[in-house]
């Protein structure tokens, strides 16, 4: 397999051959991408294609990878000196005046670290995106810290650390992978990825993965005990430094990068929650990641600064909210736009939705977007995600959020009403998992489906059948739909906030009641609800806690929490409760 | 919006007005000195300091500081959490300087808001606080009850996306009525506030409770009365995420039957009017 449109050179030196690939136009900044193991450089060949139209990507393949020769002998042939070597005779070669920006996956981050760390590189590069690979100096520093002091936390992230990281014990033992890679393992390793790590299909792993695995091994030989034992002591990175880390990492663990800080002067975070091989499963995401930090880099600006929390996360990701002109859709707008994230705020009430998407460009979202949809109306959804995929993008979030109030006893609430609130609480709901959900399915790049229920999904009661009915049937749809999703990385959460301080009382239709009597209802219920006055923004950080932790079902509110235990435990008290009837 | 002129003003609106001005002059003066590290404990003294090298020597309430989230009284639970703290102002902070300033008997009390630097969040607070004094003045001109204007205002915020931050004052007022107060050699403070001018206010809780009005303009029962001729302060405040706003300055109501009589700002020369004038 090639790059599409690449163009090749071979490049020889320090006694071996490298196949150096370029796209893209060579006057636009420069970016390395760097593979790892047991890879070549055609592992990026997704995320290269998204890079080309705005940069001069350059690939090549590792001594003993892909089309590059190997050294011969190999044993202390793949040192990172030589390592270091080889990048900076690439780098001469294709950009002899400017500096590069180097991105890295597994060991072409481990490499690269010492290419950012080391004194001859420097002025050479711009910048550093880390995924998946830690510096095995801070390593060593890492492993010494916490063997010098062991508290029983720290002994407990050697030991987590040190259960993923099997395959290096396996990968010293002489021969023995070698003869696995080049047999049995060699033939089986890409359906291994599909299953367990999720890998799409395709034209990757290449055919020279055999000897790629084989040859690599002697990185591990070379380098990983040598280093971890004596980490150099100033390991400092002189370029900026943006680290993705996916959570879901099956050989590195999170913990390792928490002490970054003090070797990075300049860090930017940014987590995923993916497996290890994100520049195959997440291309999307990691192209416009590289890139607004290589443009804020480049622009001389300071890396971008999201102040909320979760910035590390949202930054930069697409998120649809529903009825985001007022109360919890509003606040959770805001809190996804001060994490840094792209927002479109949709509302049936357009000046409402364009005030929340214009103070949301102002706390923090790069960009902001108003759209006016009934929610209940197939038509105008499937007008609406066509807009929005056309020009904004895949969702990474979605938040159904539009509800409406419905109280008043079963037999004075006519067939209207039933339809109204079924409408927009159960069938907006419907309309936007189907006709946004499928997209994110269809993209397959993971991303997030939040569905706001209520707590009255599981707290029956006499004043809220329509209501109640209609959030326990998102509840329930949430988590099908979980069950259906969770093989394709997309999580969906169902969240069940109790009673709290927004203005859907006051628009709440209260059936068998006249006019005026329901204007006095809805004042009276807003009057309560503002008495327990529970913020919509701790809703809102409950979704995008929820969202962090693909957590399947949230109450919010202590009432929510506890009647969400009772219908568990004693659902015989939560019966006596739903035959009070309050009075409003 | 119309403000009677000054030549036509009584004197006892002309010494209100003065102390008024003195107040914003010394916001300003001191708003233009403060920098990056100055406390909030600093800002408060620099107002005092200003305020009596011109003559103040009786307060309503001593001179208030809130820099940073603490302009939107974030997690502020009890009332000693207004007074100024050793928080320090950075580069883009917000900032609100709050005094209220006995001069000559007359009594002032004014809020002014600004940033260090460009904020751009604030700045749009303040913008959209101009729809509220217009609110205000169209709604006690139509002698609505205080409570109900309260609840008006609650809306307006609400569907501008803002936060209610006055209800962080105490009983939560909107505004609280001004008055004449006596000139002593002596004029100790109580938990920051004037002693002569709490006795004017209590003596005005204690008539307003027979006549079934009272001081504070509060969303509570007690406000459910149309407008007390007075001269109230009315101090509108809007927070949003960590950043608050909030302008204060005295409505003059009276008991005219002509609607532009009936009410009006004491003065139209001050810095967030001139702001929103210039911006048009």
């Amino acid at each position: 397999m090639t790059l599409k449109g690449a163009r090749e050179r071979r490049l020889a030196t320090g006694g071996v051959e490298l196949c150096v690939a370029e796209l893209g136009d060579p006057e636009a900044p420069t970016v390395v991408l760097v593979h790892g193991y047991p890879d070549s450089k055609e592992v990026w060949s997704e995320v290269a294609v998204r890079l080309a139209d705005r940069f001069h990507v350059v690939l090549y393949d590792v001594r003993g990878h892909g089309r590059s020769t190997a050294p011969k002998p190999l044993r202390g042939g793949f040192t990172l000196a030589k390592l270091t070597d080889d990048f900076l005779a690439v780098v001469d070669a294709v950009s002899p005046d400017r500096p590069v920006h180097v991105v890295g996956h597994d060991w072409g981050s481990v490499q690269s670290w010492e290419f950012v760390t080391v004194g001859r590189t420097e002025g050479r590069i711009a910048s550093f995106t880390s995924m998946s690979g830690p510096s095995l100096d801070h390593f060593g520093h890492w492993i010494n810290a916490r063997v010098k002091r062991p508290t029983p936390r720290r002994v407990g992230q050697l030991l987590g650390q040190g259960a993923k990281s099997w395959y290096v014990y396996l990968l010293h033992t002489p021969v023995l992978p070698e003869l696995a890679w080049r047999g049995p393992l060699g033939r089986r390793w890409p359906k291994i990825l599909q299953r367990v790590e999720r890998v799409p299909a395709g034209d990757y792993p290449t055919a020279s993965l055999p000897s790629d695995a084989a040859h690599g091994a002697w990185l591990y030989r070379d380098n990983v005990r040598a280093r971890l034992t004596r980490p150099r002591p100033d390991a400092y990175a002189h370029a900026p430094v943006q680290l993705i880390t996916p959570q879901g990492d099956a050989f590195l663990s999170e913990r390792l990068y928490d002490d970054l800080e003090q070797w990075v002067p300049q860090l930017t975070r940014r987590t995923l929650p993916a497996k290890h091989w994100v520049p195959r499963t997440r291309p999307d995401q990691l192209a416009s990641w590289i890139e607004e930090f290589i443009m804020s880099v480049d622009g001389g600006r300071p890396a971008p600064k999201a102040t909320g929390r979760h910035a590390d996360r949202f930054g930069g990701q697409l998120v649809l909210v529903t009825g985001a002109g007022s109360g919890i859709g509003r606040a959770t707008t805001f809190a996804f736009a001060e994490a840094g994230a792209r927002v479109v705020a949709v509302d049936r009430d357009a000046e409402a939705a364009a005030r929340t998407a214009e103070l949301s460009r102002l706390i923090g979202a790069p960009q902001a977007w108003a759209e006016t949809a009934d929610v209940s109306d197939e038509q105008a959804m499937e007008k609406l995600a066509e807009k929005v995929h056309r020009e904004y993008g895949v969702l990474d979030v979605l938040v159904n959020n539009a509800g409406i109030g419905l109280s008043g006893s079963f037999f004075a609430t006519t067939s209207e009403d039933w339809r109204k609130v079924l409408d927009v609480n159960l069938w907006g709901v419907i309309h936007g998992c189907r006709i946004f959900g499928a997209r994110m399915v269809e993209r397959g790049q993971g991303g997030h489906v939040v569905n706001i229920a209520s707590a009255a999904a599981f707290q029956p009661s006499r004043a809220l059948p329509a209501y109640s009915t209609s959030k326990a049937a998102v509840l329930m749809l949430s988590e099908c739909l979980r069950a259906e999703l969770a093989g394709q990385g997309i999580g969906v959460s169902a969240i069940c906030p109790g009673i709290v301080n927004t203005n859907i009382t006051s628009t709440a239709r209260f059936a068998g009641a006249d006019e005026a009597e329901e204007r006095r209802r809805q004042k009276n219920s807003a009057r309560l609800y503002g008495l327990r006055n529970y913020p919509p923004e701790k809703v809102a950080e409950a979704i995008l806690e929820a969202v962090v932790h693909n957590r399947a079902v949230v109450p919010v509110t202590p009432e929510a929490r506890g009647a969400h235990l009772l219908s568990r435990l004693m659902p015989g008290a939560l019966r006596g409760l739903a035959r009070v009837e309050p009075k409003v | 919006m119309t403000t009677a002129v000054s030549s036509e003003l009584p004197v006892e609106l002309q010494g209100f007005r003065r102390v008024q001005r003195l107040a914003y002059e010394c916001a300003e003066a001191v708003a233009a000195r403060l920098e990056p590290g100055v406390t909030e404990r600093e800002a408060a003294r620099m107002q005092r300091e200003y305020l009596r090298e011109r003559g103040v020597r009786d307060w309503f309430h001593l001179p208030f500081a809130w820099f940073g989230d603490r302009t939107a009284f974030v997690n502020f639970r009890i009332p000693l959490q207004f007074f100024p703290t050793d928080r320090a102002l950075e580069p883009g902070m917000p900032f609100i300087l709050d005094m209220a300033p006995v001069y000559e008997g007359h009594t002032a009390d004014i809020g002014y808001s600004g940033s260090l630097g460009v904020n751009p969040v604030q700045d749009r607070l303040m913008a959209d606080l101009e729809a509220h004094r217009e609110l205000i003045l169209r709604e006690v001109r139509e002698r609505r009850p205080l409570r109900e204007i309260y609840e008006n205002v609650d809306r307006l915020m609400a569907r501008q996306g803002y936060a209610n931050r006055h209800r962080a004052y105490p009983f939560g007022v909107i505004a609280h009525k001004v008055d004449r107060v006596k000139q002593r050699r002596f004029s100790p403070h109580l938990f920051g506030f004037g002693t002569q001018s709490l006795k004017g206010l209590a003596a005005d809780a204690l008539h307003g409770h027979r006549e079934g009005w009272s001081p504070l303009w509060s969303p509570y029962r007690f406000s459910d009365h149309p407008p007390q001729p007075g001269l109230w302060a009315v101090e509108p405040h809007l927070g949003f995420r960590g950043t608050g706003a909030k302008f204060e300055e005295i409505l003059v109501v009276t008991d005219s039957e002509d609607p532009e009589e009936s009410a009006f700002w004491l003065d139209d020369d001050l810095p967030h009017v001139r702001r929103w004038a210039e911006e048009k």
